[in-house]
């Protein structure tokens, strides 16, 4: 199901003022559908409808009045239709949907068109309009494609939708480096004297990737021309033999967006292990057997390697959370004007790793929610941020356990696993505290 | 005689049906799934019928889900195919026509079907009962000639189809054995209150009297216990209703007054569910099977039915059915949820309220269980939540007794964001 639109509620913000139920009750010429309520210790509560995937209000509904829409996800009301029961009511947990008196109906929140009264009638920031996935696929679907339809990648790898929407947004001043992995085997550089992109795209050594990016850069600013160089590489191409070029780039501070997306191996060339890979892992270089038991080390971490390079923006992105990842490339554009600006992007591989095509987005989902992979972002001026929250984690076990690439794993494995998930994330914490004490 | 095969076979097209196949489609994307309904009508709600008589609703706008969203739950629809057996061994099911269906997984949803009480007489004497869409036009027929109504029952039914009636001209008189009205939802001050407007409005309230005779036809003669003598043109049995189980009959599959079902609505037959009206689940306060026979309550048991059937494991089994209804009449608005009738003492606290609307809460052990309202505004979904979490009131006791509305809607705030 499509994240959608929604209201989100900062409770430290509202003071009660009740300046958003007027705006609503103005907008809708009735009872206001926004609810602020006294809460305990003065703080303020909030009753809203949150227009639910699988709403209970649709579901009591005996005259097919109400609908979720599967496109915008609003819970619609139909005049027409509804007859005044009010059972919807009883359905709502959350005071979404109540008898307007002024009306003689009920009443509840319908975004209005995208744009919501409340939102800006509130004066301390309380409400805030969250745009999400949908919202960003309908945006980028009318930019321009700067991919030939029919890429070739595996069925539910999420390159193929994460190059697409990043290239959508870059658009068509640009040039496109695909060093050897599944991007450019996928179809994007081409076949025979053709290439799968719109914009002029090359396939670089895995060991040149962000030295050649940083030349054709200086050499379009040389002409005078404004050009965004991107790399759309693989960890194999960025963690393990695309390092030292890379690390010279962004040593150097050139101008350039590095994108790798991560899927922890050599996965188009038979699934061998990189640096990226985990510990645990199945792969055909670390095979599970009579004596090996998967990779035996711990992957190396380059995110926390490109902010040691003091890079001009670092972020680390999962397409789960794609409007997380759309803020984050907006600012690693701005930032690859300046300096050198480094994403990195979570690509479990159902191929490689051993899980159900249809299944991509939950893992990543629960790659996030176990804390397998944190969302956050560094500048060198404002240090290190988490985008996402990693107070409350799943155990890691959620996680592994969706995949076959650990399933040979033992207690004491699964416990190595979650040690040094807990470890990276108080190392990366501990960079957070500094960064906001300075 | 024809024979066909449904992994999941749904008998029953109302909520519970129609919930039980949404779930199935959540988790099973591609097990053959087959509707069958004993109606030559789309499926639709009973609780409509008393605003088709009234003209509110349309009855060709009535249907629940139509061909299209069949075709996007890639699921079958039969009309007309009324179940009259049911071999859970051979794992079959007969149709009244001598069609024959075969499943894996079956759900009993039949619902529930009017009581006719035993009246001396009623049997031979025209009368319209309502619960099905050819029940709602023939009373809506009838009504349009007709000079005066009787109603037989008091409850959700009779009532509003009372309302209806009056408002069509009618002269209505209402019937009632127990001496309030909407008893098993409100105590005797609400009942009267409601009761007290049905008289405004000039329907006689005959509460507390048994119909003891009936005979002839339009106008029909209807004797009661105290001596009264009615006569009506329009005769309206809405004297409860009872679960469908006729087709169990006989059968191995354990019913007492609906079909008997565990927290995942499973019956005592390998492969068979239920659920709905016609189920009879554990009541959540008493924890003993109850029939708890309304809208909310179907949807909750048609979902769980429909998860357990295609083995979803975030089934969450069912926590007990409470009574819970929400009642307009005559422009007024009436909700009771939980126990809200239970008499004060019985360990329990009452509080009652009748500034601007009447308001009556039930607390035990400074916890919900009962709350009922008419004209004023309470949210009774998050009421129902706060009885089934059994949310401690105590640190905002007062101002959840002075202030329903805005209390329980900061709890699940607090609970939700």
């Amino acid at each position: 199901m499509a994240a959608q639109d929604t209201i989100r509620f900062i409770p430290e913000r509202c003071d009660g003022c009740g300046d958003c139920m007027k705006a609503c009750s103005k907008a809708k010429g009735g009872a206001s559908r926004v609810s602020i309520v006294a809460g305990r210790d003065k703080s303020w509560e909030m009753a809203l409808c949150r227009q639910c995937g699988d709403p209970k209000c649709v579901a009591n509904c005996p005259a097919g009045a109400l609908d979720k829409h599967g496109g915008t996800g609003i819970v619609g009301w139909s005049a027409e239709l509804c007859v005044d029961c009010h059972l919807c009511t009883l359905g709502c947990a959350y005071g979404g949907i109540a008898f307007d008196p002024a009306a003689g109906h009920v009443g509840k929140c319908d975004l209005c068109d995208g744009a919501p009264a409340c939102v800006p009638a509130c004066g301390k920031g309380a409400l805030e309009h969250l745009s999400a996935a949908a919202r960003l696929h309908q945006a980028h679907a009318a930019r321009e494609d700067m991919f030939v339809p029919g890429l070739s990648a595996c069925q539910g790898c999420n390159s193929e939708l994460l190059i697409r929407h990043t290239m959508r947004r870059i658009g068509r001043d640009s040039i496109v480096a695909a060093p050897p992995g599944c991007i450019p085997g996928m179809g994007t550089v081409g076949y025979n004297g053709q290439t799968g992109t719109k914009v002029p795209i090359f396939h670089p050594l895995l060991t040149n990737t962000a030295a050649m990016l940083g030349g054709i850069k200086r050499q379009y600013e040389r002409k005078g021309r404004d050009v965004t160089v991107v790399a759309l590489a693989g960890d194999g191409g960025a963690v393990d033999v695309g390092f030292q070029s890379l690390s010279g780039a962004a040593e150097r501070g050139e101008r350039v967006l590095f994108i790798c997306v991560d899927n922890e191996g050599y996965m188009n060339t038979g699934m061998q292990a990189s640096g990226s890979t985990t510990f645990g892992s199945w792969t055909s270089t670390t095979p599970v057997g009579e004596v090996g038991r998967g990779k035996s080390t711990d992957g190396k971490y380059l995110p926390q390697l490109m902010m040691g390079h003091g890079c001009a923006y670092v972020a680390t992105a999962s397409t789960a959370f794609l409007d997380d990842y759309h803020a984050k490339l907006d600012k690693a554009l701005e930032a690859s004007r300046a300096g050198f600006a480094y994403l990195h992007v979570h690509a479990p591989c159902p191929t490689g790793w051993r899980f159900p095509a249809a299944m991509t987005t939950e893992v990543c989902r629960r790659q996030v929610e176990s804390n397998f992979v944190t969302l956050w972002e560094f500048t060198p001026a404002g240090g290190l941020r988490f985008t996402r929250g990693v107070e409350h984690p799943r155990p890691v076990t959620d996680y592994v356990r969706m995949i076959g690439k650990y399933k040979h794993l033992s207690p004491a494995d699964l416990e190595r696993i979650q040690a040094s998930v807990d470890r990276r994330v108080e190392t990366l914490q501990g960079f957070q505290r500094r960064s906001a004490a300075e | 005689m024809t024979e066909s095969h449904a992994k999941y076979l749904i008998v029953g097209a109302s909520h519970a049906g129609r919930e039980a196949l949404a779930a199935i489609r959540m988790h099973d994307p591609e097990g053959r799934l087959v509707m069958l309904s004993g109606e030559k009508h789309l499926p639709y709600s009973p609780t409509i019928l008393p605003y088709v008589v009234s003209g509110r609703s349309l009855p060709e706008r009535t249907a629940l889900a139509g061909a299209e969203w069949f075709a996007e739950n890639r699921a079958e629809l039969v009309l007309d195919a009324r179940v009259t057996g049911v071999d859970p061994a051979a794992r079959a099911v007969r149709l009244a026509d001598g069609r024959r269906w075969t499943y894996d997984r079956l759900l009993l949803a039949t619902g529930a079907e009017p009581v006719l009480p035993p009246v001396e007489g009623l049997e031979r004497v025209r009368h319209h009962v309502l619960r099905t869409l050819d029940d709602a036009l023939a009373l809506r027929r009838h009504a349009a000639t007709a000079r005066r109504a009787v109603v037989l029952g008091a409850g959700l039914v009779g009532l509003h189809a009372a309302e209806t009636l009056a408002e069509a001209g009618l002269d209505v008189a209402v019937v009632e054995m127990r001496p309030h009205v909407l008893a098993e939802y409100f105590d005797p001050r609400a009942s009267a209150l409601i009761r007290e407007t049905f008289e405004r409005h000039g329907i006689r309230m005959l509460m507390g009297r048994r119909l003891e005779r009936a005979a002839g036809t339009e106008p029909c003669r209807l004797g009661l216990d105290d001596g009264t003598e009615l006569e009506a043109d329009l005769l309206l049995v809405a004297a409860g209703v009872r679960p469908a189980t006729a087709m169990l009959a006989g059968g191995p599959i354990a019913t007492d007054r609906g079909i008997l079902v565990d927290p995942r609505m499973r019956t005592n037959a390998e492969g068979v569910w239920a659920a709905g009206d016609v189920a009879q689940a554990d009541g959540f306060l008493s924890g003993r099977p109850r029939v708890n026979g309304t809208l909310p309550e179907a949807v909750e048991q048609g979902r769980i039915a429909g998860m357990d059937m295609a083995g979803d494991a975030d089934l969450v089994p069912y926590g007990g059915g409470l009574p819970l209804n929400t009642y307009g009449f005559f422009g007024r608005h009436a909700v009771a949820v939980g126990a809200a009738a239970t008499p004060e003492g019985e360990g329990v606290e009452v509080h009652t309220d009748e500034a601007g609307g009447y308001c009556r809460i039930v607390l035990k052990d400074n916890r919900l269980i009962g709350l009922a309202a008419i004209d004023r505004l309470v949210d009774g979904g998050i009421l129902w939540r706060l009885i089934q979490r059994r949310t401690d009131l105590a640190p905002v006791r007062d101002r959840f007794l002075s202030h329903p509305l805005e209390t329980a809607r900061a709890l699940m705030s607090q609970g939700w964001r």
